[in-house]
């Protein structure tokens, strides 16, 4: 499957790729990450293969310029570069074309800059090692190159350390890099993937004028549909390693072809959100039907679905959760043996009525986390009250203390972080019951089989051992073990963020059933408003620590107040484009 | 930074100053210095002994407590560690003995060091490779041999290499040819030979410890994102290794190198004696063997300064690899 040529046949394509074959060795043989795919990009153009983990899409990408990791290689088809098959090229023939033709702007800001060299030494080896300039005029261009990528300053932070960057001016950092030496094709890797949204617009932006002047291509890869649509002229959607749909982006995006496309637009938040606000008073009363294939993932219909059921639901008793003037102030160690204070918290006040869902939204740094923190009682408040279930939790002690935590369980970003490597799923679930004391063995195997259950799991699983799960199964036996002790409360802190749409979908989805089963309140963190329009019914927008606004999801998306809230609506990616749905 | 370096260099004085006094202690209490004079024949009256053990601070009827701070005074106030039972300063003894044991420590760890790293990352680098197993397996070898043997089974393999060569190719005994003179060149030179089998030894016990751990890190590092990404720019794989692999590698190998200093210098212990080198472990030995406190003093003192000043190295080198440290 080829995409069309948008641009006269008179034009060469810039990147060809055809039939391309990548494996990697492992002791059950060979195993295919990428299936004889066809790729091509004009110069001057932009192209997103979207898909999610496990699809090939970074293998693709790394396959081009050869830097497969470990055991990868490829097995077959051809790269051409400008007529070039770059497969055919040996190492010194490489080197040549990797940053000097094509550039290449990697994924994690934070894992992909040396913390022990300074940014100029960084900056500056890529551009020696591209022969763009010598001597003195390395630094200068440097200088350049850093500026253009949006680094005001960079002329006086040369000097400094990756850690005394934030994320998204490491990843300007890498932009720079990337396009130091001028190239025709720039590969984006999920650029900005690790980055609070308004940062990643920003940053999209910037790269945006900057290729556009230079005239370079940009392959860019991305999970998130909407992300992709929004930035890119043509898309590629890879599943298993294969080419399932490509076209220009808004043809994909209004009419689907492949099931698989189909089940993406459904799933991605972003869109979800947008279509919600596109079709809102309709929603509920007209009756929405997702797309065939998108049955159980449309988010559009997850949301309608909760909405109904949320209605038929009575509040009953008090509200769960009730924070008032909360305030929580950090000792700051700084140079030369200075403190200063430092307020994480700064005189929040929120409620939660019991069986509904408030989210917390804001960028890394506005103190979201550290309310939960509070709440969970793992750290202790400078100022205010907590009061959940009616008891203040901060004059709580031992066995109240316990019963506090029974009451009210997390759920984490992390799946790959939060469960023990060295615990059988069985275990790490039944573990809070051990830990509370909660019946015998037989009993917690009882309850373990009916938790697995209850987030759709196997029991089967329960010998398991968390490396032989998905992050979506992890992510579900982390929620599994967040319910063992039947919880009231659940703080989900970013519980989706690291999950791919489809899964982050499912999950949602496992989410509002189980509120609506089991009656229980959420507490839900996040960065993404989008995620926010299926999930809760208020939001509480938190910015340096303080709460700017707080009302209903309807109100807060249909009319926001505040100019922050605006930019972080108008920061959800897709946000601009205009859908048929 | 500086302010982190003296930190970490008082902390480590204090930790010094408890362990000698410790030693002391502990040497007192458990070594009898009165009864080498009861086995001698004629034996020496009571009063004489006592004369002895009072000149020498150590008579047991003393508290130790109070033994102990007499000795720290002493040490203080006229930088002296008291008298041996041979009757010579411990002082002297120890300045004269330590550049022996110095140069076979500095160098041999040093070597040792640099062996072990490159080593290390060269296993990591050809991960399975025949090289890396032979490398891995001979480690593990010298790891399960005592130090001793090591010793003896070099001095074996020059004995046979002398012997095929025909003529004295290494010299291992003692560490200088006795009634050699010469210009200062011909004595070095033949200084220089002795040291070789002791310093070898001592360079392969260290290698095969510093390899082990360097390979490990190694390992981590080369699948880190930012080697790709220096690939990425148009660097070479053994440029990207070398620049942004091995420095990172490297830097818990610093704090590695502080505590593996310790298994050297005992390691150093057992291979002057085997080596016949007259130097501070000989010395060590003699005094435990002679019930020598201040001797047995005097040594942990110095084998406690040692330790320091490799510590505190080795923070100097992790604040010079690791900028994320040093403010």
């Amino acid at each position: 499957m080829s995409v069309p040529l948008s641009t006269s046949a008179a034009v060469k394509p810039l990147l060809e790729i055809k039939n391309l074959q990548v494996g990697f060795q492992t002791q059950n043989g060979l195993v295919p990450a990428v299936n004889g795919i066809d790729i091509t990009l004009m110069p001057g153009q932009t192209l997103a293969i979207v898909g999610e983990s496990g699809s090939g899409k970074s293998t693709t990408a790394h396959a081009i310029i050869n830097l497969l990791p470990g055991s990868g290689r490829i097995t077959g088809g051809e790269v051409l570069f400008e007529g070039r098959d770059l497969t055919q090229l040996n190492e010194k023939q490489l080197e040549e074309v990797r940053g000097r033709m094509i550039g290449f702007v990697p994924q994690d800001p934070m894992a992909n800059l040396n913390p022990v060299w300074s940014i100029g030494f960084q900056v500056e080896e890529a551009i020696r090692a591209n022969g763009i300039a010598t001597g003195k005029e390395v630094k200068q261009h440097a200088i350049r190159v850093l500026k253009e990528a949006g680094l005001a300053d960079a002329d006086k932070r040369l000097r400094q350390f990756p850690h005394q960057f934030s994320g998204g001016m490491r990843q300007r950092v890498l932009i720079g890099m990337g396009l130091s030496s001028r190239p025709k094709l720039l590969i984006a890797d999920e650029p900005t993937s690790a980055l609070d949204v308004t940062v990643q617009r920003v940053i999209l932006d910037h790269l945006a004028t900057l290729t556009r002047e230079i005239g370079t291509a940009v392959l860019f890869i991305t999970h998130d549909l909407g992300l992709a649509a929004e930035r890119a002229e043509q898309l590629v959607v890879m599943y298993k390693g294969k080419v399932v749909e490509s076209g220009p982006s808004r043809e994909i995006l209004e009419n689907p072809m492949h099931p698989y496309t189909q089940r993406l637009v459904a799933a991605a938040p972003s869109l979800a959100s947008r279509r919600i606000q596109s079709s809102q008073k309709n929603l509920t009363d007209l009756g929405y039907s997702a797309p065939r294939a998108a049955e159980g993932l449309d988010l559009v219909e997850a949301a309608a679905a909760r909405a109904g059921k949320q209605a038929a639901t009575p509040v009953a008793g008090g509200p769960a959760i009730k924070v008032d003037g909360l305030t929580k102030v950090y000792r700051i160690r700084g140079a030369k043996r200075d403190a200063r204070d430092f307020k994480a918290v700064d005189d929040v006040s929120f409620t939660v009525e019991r069986g509904t869902t408030m989210a917390l939204v804001g960028e890394s740094g506005s103190g979201k986390s550290t309310v939960a923190k509070l709440l969970l009682r793992l750290e202790d408040a400078s100022e205010g009250t907590i009061t959940i279930g009616g008891r203040d939790t901060a004059t709580l002690r031992g066995r109240a203390l316990l019963d506090l935590r029974r009451t009210m369980q997390p759920v984490f970003q992390d799946p790959y972080g939060s469960l023990d490597p060295l615990r059988n799923i069985g275990n790490t679930i039944a573990e809070p019951l051990q830990v509370h004391r909660v019946g015998d063995r037989a009993s917690r195997r009882a309850r373990v089989d009916e938790l697995l259950d209850q987030v759709a799991l196997p029991s089967a699983l329960a010998t398991r051992y968390p490396n032989e799960l998905s992050g979506g199964q992890r992510q579900r036996v982390a929620i599994a073990r967040a319910l063992a002790l039947k919880p009231e409360i659940v703080i989900l802190d970013e519980a989706v963020s690291a999950l791919d749409v489809l899964v982050q979908a499912q999950i949602l989805r496992l989410l509002a059933d189980l509120q609506a089963e089991l009656g229980l309140t959420y507490l839900f963190i996040t960065h993404d408003l989008a995620v926010v329009r299926v999930i809760a019914d208020h939001v509480c927008v938190m910015q340096r620590g303080k709460i700017v606004e707080s009302s209903t999801v309807d109100k807060v998306f249909d009319n926001p107040q505040q100019d922050y809230t605006r930019e972080l609506l108008n920061a959800i990616p897709g946000a601009n484009l205009k859908l048929g749905v | 930074m500086a302010f982190y370096i003296f930190r970490r260099f008082v902390n480590y004085f204090i930790l010094s100053a408890i362990a000698t006094c410790l030693a002391y202690v502990v040497a007192s209490l458990a070594l009898d210095p009165a009864s080498k004079y009861y086995g001698r024949n004629p034996q020496p009256s009571r009063q004489t002994i006592t004369n002895i053990l009072n000149g020498l601070g150590v008579n047991p009827d003393v508290p130790v407590l109070e033994r102990l701070w007499n000795w720290i005074v002493n040490l203080v106030v006229h930088g002296s560690l008291g008298n041996t039972v041979g009757g010579t300063s411990v002082v002297d003894q120890i300045v004269s003995r330590s550049g022996v044991s110095l140069r076979l420590l500095l160098i041999g760890s040093v070597i040792g060091a640099v062996v072990g790293v490159t080593l290390g990352v060269w296993g990591a680098v050809r991960q399975y490779k025949f090289s890396d197993q032979v490398v891995t397996y001979g480690s593990y070898l010298i790891f399960a041999t005592p130090t001793f043997v090591i010793g003896v089974l070099l001095m074996i393999g020059a004995t046979a290499l002398n012997g095929a060569a025909g003529m004295q190719l290494i010299n291992f005994t003692g560490e200088y040819s006795a009634g050699l003179s010469g210009s200062w060149w011909d004595l070095t030179a033949d200084r220089a030979v002795h040291l070789l089998l002791p310093t070898l030894a001592l360079v392969l016990i260290g290698a095969a410890g510093y390899s082990r751990y360097q390979r490990s890190v190694m390992l981590d590092v080369l699948s880190a994102d930012y080697i790709r990404t220096a690939r990425a720019k148009g660097r070479s794989r053994n440029q990207a290794l070398v620049r942004h692999g091995v420095r990172v590698a490297l830097i818990p190998m610093s704090t590695f190198f502080a505590y593996s200093f310790g298994t050297l210098v005992s390691g150093s212990i057992m291979l002057e004696i085997v080596f016949s080198f007259h130097g501070m472990g000989e010395f060590t030995l003699n005094a435990i063997t002679q019930s020598d406190i201040n001797a047995v003093a005097g040594s942990t003192l110095f084998l406690a300064v040692l330790v320091l000043f490799s510590s505190t190295l080795s923070e100097v080198l992790y604040a010079a690899l690791d900028p994320r440290v040093r403010n």
